[in-house]
Order: structure tokens, then C-alpha cells, then sequence
């Protein structure tokens, strides 16, 4: 198999290059892989720079009190870990793996609009190097939260807003290219016979996530843009004295902010659904439920922002069709998880590093479903909201969710990209490591929150001492964890074992079936066999 | 040959969506108009008033709150804290409020009803939040708000709570 497809590369060696030397090959490449590469490096500095963010809110929470830094920049530390965290590291990490999978998963050349692929990447460094920069200016950074809610982020905010107005713009842009351009790839350059209920889950996924992105965006894009004009042109649409209302702020942010945590999700519900099949070494258990319970779980994120705002005062009836509507939601992820766990009925399952975080994907993931259930009960959210149960509730579901499943995807697919096998033993204590600190970490944070400590603020009542200090502890070893995580990233890359073109015994799907490891920087020139 | 998905039509997607995120602030409002949602008063011109329409049988208390917001130096409160109203009848509510400036301000009262429900019922045919204020030098104004409340408010509704707030004009 391996020198078939070997043979088919030196056949086509004429018109097949390799990348152009130096680092301008990094600044001027179309290539879907170099692409791919470039935002993943970009989402795992900004995992390292929010994490560093976040261990300095777990070092200030470590013992009531104020001990290590001022109450403001503490403000600063939370607004930016948050927008980091989701804009820089969990978003740009998804369209690295859609870059790099998606023209070999449906057996494209690469992604239709490459140009366009070159400038959604290179938008961002410039995105968040203004919105790192906000930290250093007169007045700090913004101190007012992720969802920046008006009037923090209109009247009481620092100039500095206007710096991360512009940087949010910039990542719309960014995000709205990006995602027009998968649509095409997917839609117009699949390989004859590659049907739309052919594709992989991840493509599906990513699909649906595409168009998610389309829509929602630009509604951040225009809430910004409102902002902007409040705090400087004299418009008042979140101003009460002037006619507006700060209430409908959280309203058109949540028609934004709703959508995005399933941008954030389905495509890990993508990799999971590639992971999982392949070490129990049978195919995915019920696929086209999982393509329609990924398209209702996209329309019915459009109906549920509401239950952000339970406290606002709405009425009754508004309350009662948000939880409703927010419980639905439960049905089609509660298909996928029970999919997943069919898939792995009698299943001949082995236990390699990508599939031990996908089963910590979907335990973990499960557990923050539930404490999501709990926040979506109307008369309940009422005790839990702005508390650490929605911390650990969030965190639950985009740490040991999104982010395990990007890890996930890493380890499964790296041997594919660099032709290299990981480090098993390492892999495995790199899990280990993580499951165990982030449990420690953020469990203890559901206690605190029931008992009625709130969130974004750095000193507390002395009774929670004792869990935010385990919490803490669990914050500083799973940050640890993924600076070992990096070490075993570049050791990845720069060597080790011979990974075979089908890199693991299950695996199916084009990149691994037709392509040799790593694959040739030009793939599928002609369009592969599907069957 | 397949149907090509143009990526300038999908472009269209986004610049329709930028255009909705703006067109939610009427949309807002006019939810809020039709539902009587956030707390929102109407306003109806005395003669739209049917004299014929009053509930002696039921009483319902008005409560008035009145404060200032922040940059606004003027000291703002109701002459009486609470009535007792008949609905379908017209009461006037007076209001004093007193400049602590050595200079000229502006503000906006900006009101609010609650329980939200009752704002719809809720209509004033004279108020000082019609239009902006502009008071003097230290100087005390006395403000009437003439209101009735509409007959068809639910019957579960015993109280209402009628809140003010003015807000700074002068910017900068």
C-alpha cells in the first residue's frame, strides 16, 4: 500500500513542490497544511498566555484576602483569560484541524479560496497582539468581564476598550473568511462519489459550525460596533438617558453568545466521532443521527440565549419557554452521547492516548452537560447565577470538552501530519496528569458556587478558603500539565518512531486510507477513489 | 458538473446578519411596545380618556420611587410616597426636584414600571419625562406626572411600583 502511494507521489514529482525555503514560507503560504500548522501554534500560545492569566487568578484566590495583586488588575486578569481563552486558543485551534483535515478528509487539493485562507490566519497574530498590548495602556485593560456587558464596557470602561472593540472586529473578520471558505471547500470540492452523508462526522460538524459562525459574528460585530459609537459618536442604544437600555445589550450579545459555545463544541462532537469508532474498532453507532442531532443542535442555539439572563427580570412566561427550550437542547447532545457509547458496545477497545481523552472527553463533558441542565432550570439559576457553579459548569464543558477533545484530535492525528508517532508513555502521563488536576481544579468549584461564592472577584468569605485552596493547587498542576504538553508536542515533531500510513489498526477515512504519513505538501492532486 | 456554492453569495450571509444585529435595537422596542415588557409606560392624550370607564370597586397602590443616576448633581423625590387609585381614573403625582449645581444641568427622567405586566396599563397623559429638564443654578422645580391606569389591568395586581430615574444630559 505504502510504496503504491509512494510511487504515485515520485509520478507526479513535476508538478508537485515542496514549501519555499525560509520563513517567509510561513507569511506568504496558501498551503492548507502550513495554514493548519500556523493556527494551531497561534491557539497553543494562547492557551499558554490565558493559562498564564489563569494561574495568576489561582495564585490571588489561593487565600482570602488580597494578597498578590490589586483588586482591579485582578478585573483584568478574568476579562482577558476569558476572551483569550475562546477567541485565541479554543476557535483558532477547531480551524487549525479543519485546515489541515478537511481537503484530506473529502479528498480536495486544498481549501477553495487559499488566498483568503493566508489572510484569516494572518489577521489574528495582529488581533491579539493589540488586544495583549490593552494591558500596558493608561487604565489597564478591560476589567469588565468576557461578556462585556454595558454599561461596564460603554461608561465605566478604560480607554483601552476601543483597542479590544477593533481586535474583536478583526477576529469577526477573521472568523467569518475562514468559515466561507471551509463552507466552500466542503460544499463544491468533495471527490466524485464523496457524498454530503459520506463525509466524516468532522466535516459535518465543521460544516454546520461554519454556518453558526457566519451568522453569529457579525451580530458580535454589530454589538461592538454599537459600543464604539456610544462611547465616542453620542448614540445611546445602551444608554438609558438617552432612550436605549443596557438590558437589550445582553440581549443581542447572548444572540451572539449562545451560538458560539456550540461553535466551540460540535466540532469536538466531530472528533470524537472519528476517535471513538477507530479504537473500538467498529464504525460510528447510528451516523445520521449524529449529522441531524448536530444540525438541531445548531438551530435550537438560536432560541435559548434567554437563560444567560434568567436575573434580568424577565417574566414568567419568558423564563418558562427559555428553560423549556435550553432543556431540549439536552435530547440531540443526549443522542450523540449515548451514540458514542454504543459505538463502544463490544467493541474490541484499546486504550492509546487520543482515546483516553475522548473517554475523558465524554465523561467530563457529560458531567458539565448536567450541571448545565441545572443552571438551564429557570427557578434554581436564580441561587447559581454569577457564581462559581457557572465557572466550574463552563470550564467543565470548554476544558475538559473543547480543549480535551483539540488534544484529542492532536494525538490521533499528529502521526498522520509529521509522520512521527508520539511518545505512548508520555502521552498517557500527559492524560493522567491532566484528568487528575483538572477534577481537582474545577470539581471543588460547584461546592463553593452552591454555597454562594460569586464569580470575578478576588477575595471571598473565609469559609471557602479550604476548596479554593485545592482548587488552586489542581489549577497550578494542570497548568504544569500543559507545559509537559508542549515538551512532548516538540518532541513529536523533531522525531521518534516511524508512524505507518494508517497509523492506527481502525482507523478509516481518506487521510488515512490514501495518504502515506505525513502526506505530501500537495495531496490529492487527482481527485482519490471513494467508496 | 455539480452546483458550485459561490462564495460571494455566502458572503451575503454575513453583511444580512450585521445588518439583523442592528435591526434587533426596533425589533427590541417594539417587542417591548406590543408585550408591555421592561417596564416601558405609554402615553395617551387626555381626551383618549373614557370618564365612564372607572373601577371604584378596586383599589390598587401606587408606589413612587425617584433617584438620580450618577454625574446628575440634583436631589429628586415624589411630594407623597404612595396612592390609592381607582383604575380608569386620572391622579397627578407631583414630583420636586432641586439643583445642588452652581451651573446650569440638563437631565432625562427615564421611568419604569413594575410588576412588568402592569406597564402596558400604565399611561401618562402629562409627565415631566415627556421632555428633557433643565434646571438653574440651585434652582427647585415642582414637576406633575398626571397617570391613569387602565381598567383592564389584571386583577392580580394590587400594587404597582412606578420608578424614575434622571439621567445626566451634560456630557463631557
Amino acid at each position: 500500500m505504502s510504496t503504491e502511494i509512494a510511487h504515485e507521489t515520485a509520478h507526479d514529482e513535476h508538478h508537485d513542490h515542496g514549501p519555499a525555503k525560509g520563513l517567509m514560507r510561513w507569511v506568504t503560504t496558501t498551503n492548507h497544511k502550513d495554514i493548519g500548522t500556523l493556527y494551531l501554534w497561534l491557539s497553543f500560545i494562547m492557551l499558554l498566555y490565558g493559562g498564564s492569566m489563569a494561574m495568576i487568578i489561582r495564585l490571588e484566590l489561593f487565600q482570602p484576602g488580597l494578597q498578590w495583586v490589586e483588586p482591579h488588575f485582578f478585573n483584568q486578569m478574568t476579562t482577558m483569560h476569558g476572551l483569550v481563552m475562546v477567541f485565541g486558543a479554543i476557535m483558532p485551534a477547531f480551524v487549525g484541524l479543519a485546515n489541515w483535515l478537511i481537503p484530506m478528509m473529502i479528498g480536495a487539493p486544498d481549501m477553495a479560496l487559499p488566498r483568503m485562507n493566508n489572510w484569516s490566519f494572518w489577521i489574528l497574530p495582529f488581533a491579539f497582539g493589540m488586544l495583549a498590548c490593552t494591558t500596558f495602556m493608561e487604565g489597564g485593560a478591560p476589567a469588565f468581564g468576557w461578556t462585556f456587558y454595558a454599561p461596564l464596557s460603554t461608561t465605566f470602561a478604560p480607554a483601552s476598550t476601543d483597542f479590544f472593540i477593533f481586535a474583536v472586529h478583526l477576529m469577526g473578520i477573521s472568523s467569518v473568511m475562514g468559515s466561507i471558505n471551509i463552507i466552500a471547500t466542503i460544499l463544491n470540492m468533495r471527490a466524485p462519489g464523496m457524498t454530503l452523508m459520506k463525509m466524516p462526522l468532522f466535516v459535518w460538524t465543521w460544516l454546520i459550525t461554519a454556518y453558526l459562525l457566519i451568522a453569529v459574528m457579525p451580530v458580535l460585530a454589530g454589538a461592538v460596533t454599537m459600543m464604539l459609537t456610544d462611547r465616542h459618536f453620542g448614540t445611546s442604544f445602551f444608554d438609558a438617558a438617552g432612550g436605549g437600555d443596557p438590558v437589550m445589550f445582553q440581549h443581542i450579545f447572548w444572540f451572539f453568545g449562545h451560538p458560539e459555545v456550540y461553535i466551540m463544541i460540535l466540532p469536538a462532537f466531530g472528533v470524537i466521532s472519528a476517535i471513538i469508532p477507530t479504537f473500538a474498532r467498529k464504525p460510528l453507532f447510528g451516523y445520521s443521527s449524529m449529522v441531524y442531532a448536530s444540525a438541531s443542535i445548531a438551530i435550537l442555539s438560536f432560541m435559548v440565549w434567554a437563560h444567560h439572563m434568567f436575573t434580568t427580570g424577565m417574566p414568567v412566561a419568558g423564563e418558562l419557554y427559555f428553560m423549556y427550550a435550553t432543556i431540549l437542547i439536552s435530547v440531540p447532545t443526549g443522542v450523540k452521547v449515548f451514540n458514542w457509547v454504543t459505538t463502544m458496545w463490544k467493541g474490541s477497545m484499546t486504550f492509546e492516548t487520543p482515546m483516553l481523552f475522548a473517554l475523558g472527553f465524554i465523561v467530563m463533558f457529560t458531567i458539565g452537560g448536567f450541571s448545565g441542565l441545572m443552571l438551564g432550570v429557570a427557578p434554581v439559576d436564580t441561587q447559581y447565577h454569577d457564581t462559581y457553579f457557572v465557572v466550574a459548569h463552563f470550564h467543565y464543558v470548554l476544558v475538559t470538552g473543547a480543549l480535551y477533545s483539540i488534544i484529542a484530535a492532536f494525538y490521533y492525528w499528529v502521526p498522520k501530519w509529521t509522520g512521527h508517532m508520539y511518545d505512548e508513555r508520555l502521552g498517557k502521563i500527559h492524560f493522567w496528569w491532566s484528568t487528575i488536576a483538572v477534577n481537582v481544579l474545577f470539581f471543588p468549584q460547584h461546592f463553593v458556587g452552591l454555597a454562594g461564592m460569586p464569580r470575578r472577584i478576588p477575595d471571598y468569605a473565609l469559609q471557602f478558603a479550604e476548596f479554593n485552596q485545592i482548587s488552586s493547587i489542581g489549577g497550578f498542576a494542570f497548568g504544569l500539565a500543559q507545559v509537559f504538553f508542549l515538551y512532548i508536542v516538540i518532541k513529536t515533531i523533531r522525531g521518534g518512531e516511524k508512524a505507518t500510513d494508517r497509523v492506527w489498526e481502525g482507523a478509516t477515512g481518506l487521510e488515512f486510507e490514501q495518504l502515506p504519513s505525513p502526506p505530501p505538501y500537495h495531496s490529492f492532486n487527482e481527485p482519490p477513489p471513494v467508496k | 458538473m455539480k452546483q458550485q456554492t459561490s462564495p460571494l453569495k455566502l458572503a451575503l450571509i454575513p453583511v444580512l446578519m450585521f445588518g439583523f444585529g442592528f435591526a434587533l435595537v426596533p425589533l427590541y422596542d417594539v417587542f417591548c411596545d406590543i408585550t408591555g415588557l421592561n417596564g416601558k409606560t405609554g402615553r395617551i392624550e387626555a381626551s383618549e380618556i373614557d370618564a365612564g370607564l372607572v373601577d371604584d370597586s378596586r383599589i390598587i397602590t401606587v408606589r413612587f420611587l425617584a433617584q438620580t443616576n450618577t454625574g446628575l448633581p440634583w436631589s429628586f423625590e415624589p411630594l407623597v410616597e404612595k396612592m390609592e387609585v381607582h383604575p380608569g381614573q386620572v391622579y397627578e403625582a407631583v414630583y420636586r426636584v432641586r439643583s445642588t449645581s452652581s451651573q446650569a444641568t440638563k437631565g432625562q427622567a427615564v421611568p419604569s414600571v413594575s410588576p412588568g405586566l402592569a406597564a402596558e396599563h400604565f399611561n401618562k397623559t402629562e409627565c415631566f419625562c415627556f421632555v428633557q429638564q433643565e434646571l438653574g443654578p440651585l434652582e427647585v422645580r415642582d414637576m406633575p406626572m398626571r397617570f391613569v391606569i387602565g381598567p383592564n389591568i389584571s386583577d392580580k395586581i394590587d400594587q404597582v411600583t412606578l420608578s424614575y430615574t434622571f439621567f445626566s444630559l451634560d456630557r463631557g
